[in-house]
């Protein structure tokens, strides 16, 4: 056992746990290092074209296959070495940022806003609205999610809004099957009869009596399906269907180099340990924001 | 029994009823797929013909109905690239997608069941650290680049298995390996949470006390009971697989169903994919209710 410190709040004594809360956070355990891992990212990603040492579409043919540095035939002008069109690796994989960053951040904040609303709806009426949502949840479930996407890049043009409608379409069920349950257990709550006797509207118990509860949950929930958004657009976009040429993505590079493999092994080396980097991190990140907000999920 | 048995099948026929419903929808969202099967410069007459034989001059609902009757009939249309019925095509790559899928699920069941046993009885040994970074591994790297990476090591730079193709065992190890990979973590980590629990009842400790010998009571008593939430889960991961299989089969050229999907789409071939992806709906659903089922024979507790 620690020793409990002096600066224990008086409420612990009563008996009452402080909520945990993400502003009163320990420092140790936080995951620095996948914290700077996605800070890069996100740099890059707003950076655009102004960090990349090299010009991401520069075609030189004169400079094709060079290897990383570190290998014989590699220079310090092309550190992580150039694809079949001579374009440095190292500036498309910062180039390439961009499109995960704007693809996550959009397939989140919709998939997230639909299926919380949809599982708030669902989880606080009940009855038949709950059946209802829950069904085409279900039905949706049924459609494994990269057969989804086949049959919408079929009839759409394949592109970055495809992507982001396709993991819309297949996540939103992920939100709302989760909220629901977590509002079905919250609506039971005194404050929320007492909400309601005091002549609340179904919108204002939603947006101050429910929101604020169901706050941290989100956050886990959105923080983990970062990882999970970029390997399906990687994923996609190496089939053909997702980002397409002359914009990159780490799944269009490993797609281009995979010709090439028998000759140049960092062509689809570099872009999977970023793509892995990128989600072992969010992944890391997510699990450590779930036990210290709700460490009644935490995994033994 | 029989009540639990209706009701999942019943379940089960309205989701693929639904998913049918949003397979129609979605491929008729495109617009006229008649502009896209015949040439550009086709006469008006020709575009008629061919809009009244696929019966899109009728009103929307009649030709869901149509697609649906046709469905249950099992005639998706002929496939424009094969010139064969779509759903035979489908059919006929299946077995190749299936003989993947199920050995990328030996290979996951082959690497989690001890690796989860031991992490969970040497707790916070190397064992479970080794655990922990598979599983962590595992669920950040998308089963293509696992694919690409096992041609680099195993095929281009060994040269010790095949890169692609299907003849024979040795075709089938990278690919089950690639495929097999991402469950491996969500497996070793059921299989560690439920030997935790178990080893912690009080049968098990009853064994110790009376002097069971510790490999009898971890394999024979604690592992059996310990496997079953992993089942309860094992028809999602097997499910997964048909979905993943659509990228492992094209990077390794693998003659299933998903590589032939994934050319349908290229080639606009419409009918094979639709046909693919309601099949494939169809088996996810069928064996998420085979777990359901299998689930309340193998643990009477839940029973209803």
């Amino acid at each position: 056992m620690s020793v409990i410190p002096a600066s224990t709040p008086v409420t612990a004594a009563v008996g009452i746990t402080p909520r945990p809360s993400l502003f009163r956070f320990r420092l140790k355990g936080v995951p620095w290092l996948p914290l700077l891992i996605l800070l890069l990212i996100i740099v890059s990603a707003i950076g655009g074209e102004s960090i990349p040492p090299q010009d991401p579409n520069g075609l030189n043919l004169a400079a094709a296959f060079r290897p990383p540095f570190w290998q014989a035939g590699g220079s310090y002008e092309y550190l992580l070495g150039t694809d079949n069109l001579g374009r440095d690796v190292l500036s498309r994989i910062i180039a390439g940022a961009r499109v995960s960053a704007i693809v996550a951040l959009y397939a989140i904040v919709f998939s997230g806003a639909i299926g919380t609303m949809l599982g708030i709806i669902a989880g606080y009426f009940g009855g038949i609205v709950d059946a209802l949502i829950i069904r085409i949840a279900e039905i949706m479930m049924a459609i494994p999610s990269l057969a989804l996407a086949l049959i919408i890049s079929a009839s759409m043009a394949p592109g970055l809004s495809t992507v982001v409608v396709v993991i819309v379409l297949t996540y939103w069920t992920w939100y709302c099957r989760i909220i629901r349950s977590e509002i079905l257990s919250l609506r039971e709550r005194d404050y929320v009869s007492f909400a309601k006797i005091a002549g609340c509207g179904p919108l204002t118990i939603f947006f101050r009596h429910l929101l604020p509860n169901i706050f941290n949950t989100l956050l886990i929930l959105m923080t983990l399906q970062v990882g999970q958004v970029i390997l399906f657009e990687a994923s996609l976009s190496f089939l053909g269907l997702g980002i397409q040429a002359p914009d990159t993505s780490w799944g269009l590079m490993l797609a281009d180099a995979r010709q090439y493999i028998t000759y140049a092994w960092w062509g689809i080396t570099m872009p999977g340990i970023v793509i892995m980097l990128t989600c072992l991190s969010s992944n890391l990140i997510g699990d450590w924001l779930r036990d210290l907000l709700d460490p009644k999920r935490r995994q033994l | 029994m029989k009540a639990v048995f209706a009701k999942g099948l019943l379940n089960a026929l309205v989701s693929i009823l639904g998913a049918s419903v949003i397979i129609f929808v979605i491929s008729r969202l495109s617009g006229d797929p008649v502009a896209l099967m015949l040439p550009m410069d086709a006469p008006q007459s020709a575009i008629n013909a061919l809009r009244q034989e696929l019966g899109l001059d009728r009103p929307i609902w009649e030709q869901f109905l149509l697609f649906l009757w046709k469905a249950v009939h099992g005639d998706f249309g002929q496939s424009y690239r094969w010139q064969m019925p779509a759903l035979a095509l489908v059919l006929e790559r299946l077995p190749a997608t299936m003989f993947l899928a199920t050995a990328a699920f030996a290979f996951s069941l082959a690497l989690a069941l001890p690796l989860g046993v031991l992490s969970a009885v040497y707790r916070g040994s190397w064992v479970d650290q080794i655990g922990r970074v598979i599983a962590m591994l595992g669920q950040a790297v998308p089963s293509f680049w696992v694919g690409l990476i096992l041609i680099l090591v195993f095929a281009v730079t060994l040269q010790w298995l095949p890169a692609f193709g299907a003849d024979g065992v040795r075709h089938v190890i990278l690919p089950a390996i690639a495929l097999g990979w991402y469950p491996v973590a969500a497996q070793t980590r059921i299989i560690r949470s439920g030997m935790l629990e178990v080893l912690d009842s009080d049968y098990i400790r009853m064994g110790r006390s009376v002097g069971t010998p510790e490999r009898l009571l971890i394999w024979k008593y604690a592992f059996r009971n310990a496997l079953l939430p992993l089942v309860t889960i094992m028809g999602v991961y097997f499910a997964s697989m048909l979905s993943g299989a659509f990228v492992v089969e094209t990077v390794f050229a693998w003659p299933g169903l998903g590589r032939t999907v994934v050319e349908a789409v290229f080639a606009r071939d419409y009918p094979v994919v639709q046909a693919g992806v309601l099949i494939t709906s169809i088996l996810f659903v069928l064996s998420n209710l085979l777990v359901d089922l299998s689930y309340s024979i193998i643990d009477p507790r839940i029973r209803p």
